[in-house]
C-alpha cells in the first residue's frame, strides 16, 4: 500500500492547503444537519408525556455530552501520535482539541442543570454521570492550564500530551469509581426515566443532531488546528505569502 | 565485573565521587550497572538528603493537624457530626498534605542539576523514579498514616474505624505519591508549579479518595471494608507499573524540552 498520503498528512502546510478544500463541504454538511435536526426536534417531534416541552433540551445536551467524551479520546490519541511519531499536525490537533472539549463538557453540564431545574426541581445533583462529567471538565482544564504554563511551545505540547494520556488511563477508573460511589450514596428522591424507551419520533432528530455535532466538532477542530498551524509556522515563507496574498 | 574508565565524572552518587582519587590520571572505579544499583544509590542519597532537612518531614504533618483542628471550629464540635465527617475529612486532608509535599519531589534535584545527571546515567530512569517515590512516601505517606489515628480520636471516629483508616491510608498514600510523581515531573521545569500541580493531579485522585474514604466510613458503620482495601491495592499495583513510566517520560521532557 502507498503510505505517502499518511506522511503528507504530517506536514502542516499540506494539511492547511487540503483542509481549505474540505472546509466548504464540511460547513454545508454541519449547517444542514444542525438546522434539520433542531427544526425537527424543536418544532415537529411530539412533546414528552411527563416533561412537556422541557425535554427538548435533550437535542443539545446529549450530543454535547457524547462529543465531550469522544473529544477527550481525540485529544489523547492525537497527543500520543504526536509523541510517538513526532507528527507536528497531531501535536497541534491535540492543542486545538482541549478547549473545544472543555466547552462541550461545560455545555453538557450547563444544559443538564437547566434541564434539571424543571424536571428534578434542582440545578445540581451529585449523580454519578454528572459528577463524572465534572471531573472530565477538570481534566480538560488541567491539560489547558499545563499547556499555558510553558513558554516553550514544543515542551508544552509534549507535556500536555503526557497528561492527556495519563488522563485516558484514568477515565474508565474514574467513571467506575464514581458509579460505585453513587450506588452507595444513591439519593432516594430522584428517579431517572430510562432512555432506552425513547420513541422513534424523538430518536431520529436526536440522531441527526448527534451526527451534526460530530460534524461540528470536526469543523471546529480543523478550524482551530489551522489557526495553530498559522501561529506555529508564522515565520515560514508560505504563511507569509498567504498573509500578503490575502491582505 | 567492574568497569574502569579514565577520569571524568562517574555517576550521581556522592560517595563514589568522594572515594575517587584526586589525581586526573588515576582510573576511577564505578560500580556495577544493574537495575538494583541505580535504585539503591538513589534511595540512599534521597534518604540522606531527607534526613538532613528534617523540618520538611514535619511540615505536611503540621498542616494535617491544623486543618483537622479547623473542622470542629468551622462546622460543629458535636461528637455525632464529627464522627460522620471524620473518614472523609481525614482522607481529604491527607490528600492535600501529600499534594503540598509533591512539589519538592524533583524540584531540588532539578535546580542543582543532579536530575540531569540522573537522566544521562546508564541506570533505567524507571527504577530511579520508583526509588524517589518510595522515599517520598516514607517521608510523607507513612508519617501521615501513623498520625491519622490521633486525628481520628480528635474527630471521635468510631472504634472499628481505626484499622481500615490506617490500612487504607498506608496503601492509598502510596498511590497518591505515585500518581503525584507524574504531575511533579511535568511541572518541575516551571517556576510556579505548585498550584498547577494540584490542579492537574487532583482529578486523578478521585478514585483513591472514593475508595479510601468509603473503606473507613463503611467500617465505622459496621459494614465489611476488605473489598475497598483490595481495590486500593489494585490501584497501587497498577500505579506502580504505569506511573513511573509516565513520570520518567515527563522528566525527560521537562529537562530536555
Amino acid at each position: 500500500m502507498d503510505w505517502t498520503w499518511f506522511h503528507r498528512l504530517g506536514s502542516p502546510r499540506w494539511f492547511y492547503e487540503k483542509s481549505s478544500v474540505w472546509l466548504p463541504y464540511l460547513w454545508v454538511l454541519t449547517a444542514s444537519l444542525l438546522i434539520a435536526g433542531s427544526v425537527w426536534g424543536l418544532a415537529f417531534s411530539p412533546a414528552d408525556a411527563k416533561q412537556g416541552n422541557s425535554y427538548r433540551i435533550i437535542y443539545i445536551h446529549v450530543p454535547a455530552a457524547f462529543l465531550a467524551l469522544a473529544g477527550y479520546y481525540v485529544m489523547a490519541i492525537s497527543g500520543a501520535v504526536g509523541l510517538i511519531w513526532r507528527i507536528k499536525v497531531a501535536e497541534l490537533t491535540m492543542r486545538a482539541a482541549a478547549p473545544i472539549g472543555a466547552v462541550l463538557t461545560f455545555v453538557s453540564l450547563f444544559t443538564g442543570a437547566v434541564w434539571g431545574k424543571p424536571t428534578w426541581g434542582t440545578w445540581w445533583v451529585w449523580d454519578a454521570r454528572i459528577t463524572s462529567m465534572l471531573i472530565l471538565f477538570f481534566l480538560y482544564l488541567g491539560v489547558m492550564a499545563l499547556h499555558n504554563a510553558f513558554t516553550h511551545e514544543e515542551t508544552a505540547n509534549k507535556a500536555s500530551a503526557i497528561l492527556a494520556l495519563v488522563g485516558t488511563v484514568n477515565i474508565p477508573i474514574i467513571y467506575k469509581s464514581v458509579d460505585w460511589w453513587f450506588t452507595l450514596h444513591q439519593p432516594a428522591t430522584i428517579k431517572f426515566t430510562s432512555e432506552s424507551t425513547i420513541d422513534p419520533s424523538m430518536l431520529y432528530p436526536l440522531l441527526i443532531m448527534v451526527i451534526g455535532f460530530y460534524a461540528l466538532y470536526a469543523l471546529a477542530l480543523i478550524l482551530r488546528t489551522r489557526v495553530e498551524i498559522l501561529k506555529r509556522e508564522r515565520r515560514t515563507k508560505w504563511v507569509k505569502a498567504l498573509a500578503l496574498g490575502s491582505a | 565485573m567492574t568497569l574502569r574508565i579514565l577520569q571524568g565524572p562517574s555517576s550521581m552518587t556522592s560517595d563514589s565521587l568522594s572515594t575517587a582519587p584526586a589525581t586526573d590520571t588515576a582510573p576511577l572505579e564505578i560500580p556495577d550497572i544493574n537495575l538494583w544499583s541505580g535504585f539503591a544509590a538513589t534511595f540512599k542519597r534521597d534518604i540522606t538528603v531527607a534526613f538532613r532537612s528534617r523540618g520538611d518531614i514535619a511540615n505536611p504533618l503540621i498542616f494535617f493537624l491544623i486543618v483537622i483542628t479547623m473542622v470542629p471550629l468551622g462546622i460543629s464540635p458535636e461528637r455525632d457530626t464529627l464522627a460522620l465527617l471524620a473518614p472523609g475529612m481525614i482522607w481529604v486532608v491527607a490528600l492535600l498534605a501529600t499534594l503540598l509535599s509533591l512539589d519538592g519531589l524533583f524540584r531540588t534535584d532539578y535546580e542543582d542539576g543532579s536530575l540531569e545527571q540522573l537522566l544521562i546515567s546508564p541506570h533505567p530512569l524507571y527504577f530511579i523514579v520508583i526509588s524517589k517515590v518510595l522515599v517520598h512516601w516514607l517521608m510523607t505517606g507513612l508519617p501521615l498514616t501513623i498520625t491519622a489515628p490521633i486525628l481520628g480520636v480528635m474527630l471521635s471516629l468510631p472504634n472499628q474505624g481505626y484499622m481500615p483508616l490506617i490500612a487504607s491510608l498506608a496503601i492509598g498514600t502510596g498511590v497518591l505519591s505515585l500518581i503525584g510523581a507524574i504531575g511533579s515531573a511535568l511541572t518541575v521545569g516551571l517556576r510556579k508549579g505548585g498550584l498547577l500541580l494540584s490542579l492537574i493531579i487532583m482529578p486523578l485522585y478521585v478514585p483513591v479518595l472514593i475508595f479510601g474514604a468509603s473503606a473507613v466510613s463503611s467500617a465505622s458503620e459496621g459494614f465489611p471494608f476488605v473489598g475497598q482495601l483490595a481495590i486500593l491495592g489494585a490501584f497501587l499495583a497498577m500505579a506502580m507499573i504505569l506511573a513511573p513510566f509516565a513520570a520518567a517520560g515527563a522528566l525527560r521532557i521537562s529537562v530536555n524540552g
